[in-house]
């Protein structure tokens, strides 16, 4: 008796620790993911008693027979497509200017940092502020150097650039922090080699920095691409609650959100939710084998 | 060389400076906005700076809105769920560091797994369960869902592996109990850690947006996000006022951000959280 109780004992000790966190992720995480898998099946459901009545691929037929799907993903890969490696290229110049600079190093950081810790409403809100046609910032500074009024919030073809643009802004603070961390792991004796074997400064740099900050541009390029699949609520408050002018703004996420909190339908957003969880999931294999096989 | 040198240092600064004034000018622009007049706001060319500083834009947005009642709900709302995600952070962590059970690794992974899942894809489940709960359009909706992090769990796993194990040896040793320890030692010794992840929670919930507008559906439970949103759409609101509400609530953030700037970075460049 007594050569059991002490294992018991820990096991239950370990559980206590555990409980409040699993308690949270099991409601409100693990429960979820296979709920929402489940739901994606439902064709007939009341949702008010939990009771199903009918399952089957319905719903996953409906999302990818409806053109506004295929236009919210077309969408949303277009956007990721840019923004992204976007954002990194532009993150890794600035990181690299700030890195060599010797004073206001830190003023830079933090100005460059202060989009990303700021309200997204609030910024969005600015943002069509000042892309405002007739009163807007952007096209009284466009019209000193002579170039026409831009209609950028309605017209469909500025939709996606201003999108990326946003998020560029948004996300080059937290970049560039990472960034400039992996830069100060990087040992100066390198580049006194590569100086003592007369390399030039852009060769050192596609030399050396490059391939040393691999690891760090690879964990950005994952978690960036994963954060762009989501975007919404700029989406949702810079175009007064329309998916843009045409739904030229029409992301996958919008989608979710209007066929679950506008139309009620549970079933077809948790059947689309599924769908933009497998592209993630797929994305991330995908770029996890890329980055493995580089590194041999 | 030291010419050359000097100027390409000179090129970059410039092109930093640039940089940081292009990122800053949406900043800059919501600040001289919100103390203009409202019949400076909408002339063409725009006049930069404002004849006299109109403060009572502020009063009006203020005014406009329950203002002290969105202030509060953000306030509570995101210190419980950074003081819960702290908390079950700290225990959780313990538990896969220092003690030995049955599944441990296999939970882990797991864990780890979830991690991938974006949440937007739990919004609706979750919206269900609440509402067979009855929770809709409460402060439990707004608050547990986010009481703990897998991403601070596996963080601060890393940081109490760190600290060597001989610790915890003598501290049992000489009667420590485990919940002391956690408290007394291991704790104390990762502040640095604890701290960037409460700071970015508590800057992440102070945004949030998606959920909140989900979960509530009265003016009174409604966060300051929500409720500028909301604000932004009703008809006949001037620029200046908008922008002086945006700015009460963006202003808490930059305080917090001005004081505690260096570790806010370090441990973003430590770690990579993103809140």
């Amino acid at each position: 008796m007594k050569k059991y109780s002490r294992p018991i004992n820990t096991e239950l000790r370990a559980m206590a620790y555990l409980l409040p966190a699993l308690v949270i992720i099991g409601i409100f995480q693990f429960y979820p993911i296979f709920k929402s898998f489940a739901m994606g099946f439902y064709t007939k459901f009341d949702y008010l008693t939990d009771r199903v009545y009918e399952t089957g691929l319905g719903n996953f037929k409906y999302v990818f027979s409806d053109p506004d799907f295929y236009l919210a993903m077309k969408n949303t890969c277009i956007f990721v497509f840019f923004a992204v490696p976007l954002g990194i290229l532009i993150a890794l110049i600035l990181a690299v200017l700030i890195d060599r600079q010797r004073h206001l190093k830190s003023f830079f950081q933090s100005v460059y940092f202060l989009p990303f810790i700021t309200s997204t409403v609030s910024v969005s809100i600015v943002w069509s502020w000042m892309l405002n046609k007739d009163f807007g910032l952007v096209n009284a500074l466009l019209k000193l150097f002579g170039i026409p009024k831009v209609a950028w919030l309605t017209d469909p073809n500025m939709t996606l650039p201003i999108l990326i643009a946003f998020s560029v802004w948004k996300g080059l603070g937290y970049k560039i922090i990472l960034i400039l961390a992996a830069l100060q792991g990087i040992d100066t004796q390198y580049y006194a080699a590569a100086r003592i074997d007369g390399a030039k400064a852009w060769k050192q740099f596609l030399h050396i920095t490059i391939p040393l900050l691999k690891p760090c541009l690879t964990f950005l390029y994952i978690t960036s691409s994963i954060g762009a699949f989501k975007i919404f609520d700029e989406v949702y408050i810079m175009y007064a609650q329309q998916p843009g002018p045409l739904k030229s703004g029409l992301t996958i996420v919008y989608y979710i959100f209007n066929k679950f909190y506008r139309h009620w339908e549970f079933a077809i957003a948790a059947a689309a939710a599924f769908v933009l969880f497998l592209i993630i999931l797929l994305l991330t294999v995908i770029q996890f084998i890329i980055a493995d096989k580089k590194e041999r | 060389m030291k010419i050359r040198n000097r100027l390409k240092h000179s090129v970059s600064f410039i092109v930093l400076a640039i940089g940081a004034l292009v990122v800053a000018l949406p900043f800059i622009w919501m600040i001289l906005t919100a103390v203009k007049p409202s019949n400076e706001v909408l002339l063409m060319p725009p006049k930069w700076f404002p004849s006299t500083l109109v403060w009572e834009n502020f009063v009006t947005a203020y005014h406009a809105a329950p203002f002290k009642q969105y202030l509060a709900n953000s306030i509570f709302v995101s210190i419980c769920i950074t003081a819960g995600e702290i908390a079950t952070a700290i225990l959780a962590a313990f538990a896969f560091s220092h003690l030995k059970f049955r599944g441990k690794q296999a939970l882990f992974i797991g864990l780890i797994g979830t991690m991938m899942v974006p949440s937007e894809i739990l919004i609706i489940p979750n919206y269900m369960t609440l509402s067979h709960f009855g929770w809709i359009n409460s402060y439990k909706a707004l608050i547990l869902p986010w009481c703990t992090s897998i991403f601070s769990i596996f963080l601060l796993r890393q940081q109490f592996s760190t600290i060597p194990v001989a610790y915890y040896k003598a501290a049992r040793l000489d009667g420590c109990s485990d919940f002391q320890y956690l408290w007394t030692i291991l704790v104390p010794m990762s502040m640095p850690t604890i701290f960037s992840i409460g700071i970015l929670k508590f800057i992440n919930s102070w945004n949030a947006y998606l959920w909140p507008l989900i979960v509530t559906n009265t003016v009174e439970m409604r966060t300051l996000p929500v409720a500028l949103a909301v604000f932004s759409n009703e008809g006949g609101v001037h620029y200046n006022t908008l922008m002086a509400f945006s700015l009460m609530i963006i202003l808490p953030i930059f305080m917090l951000y001005l004081l505690l700037k260096q570790q806010i970075i370090k441990g973003v460049g430590r770690t990579g959280l993103k809140g």
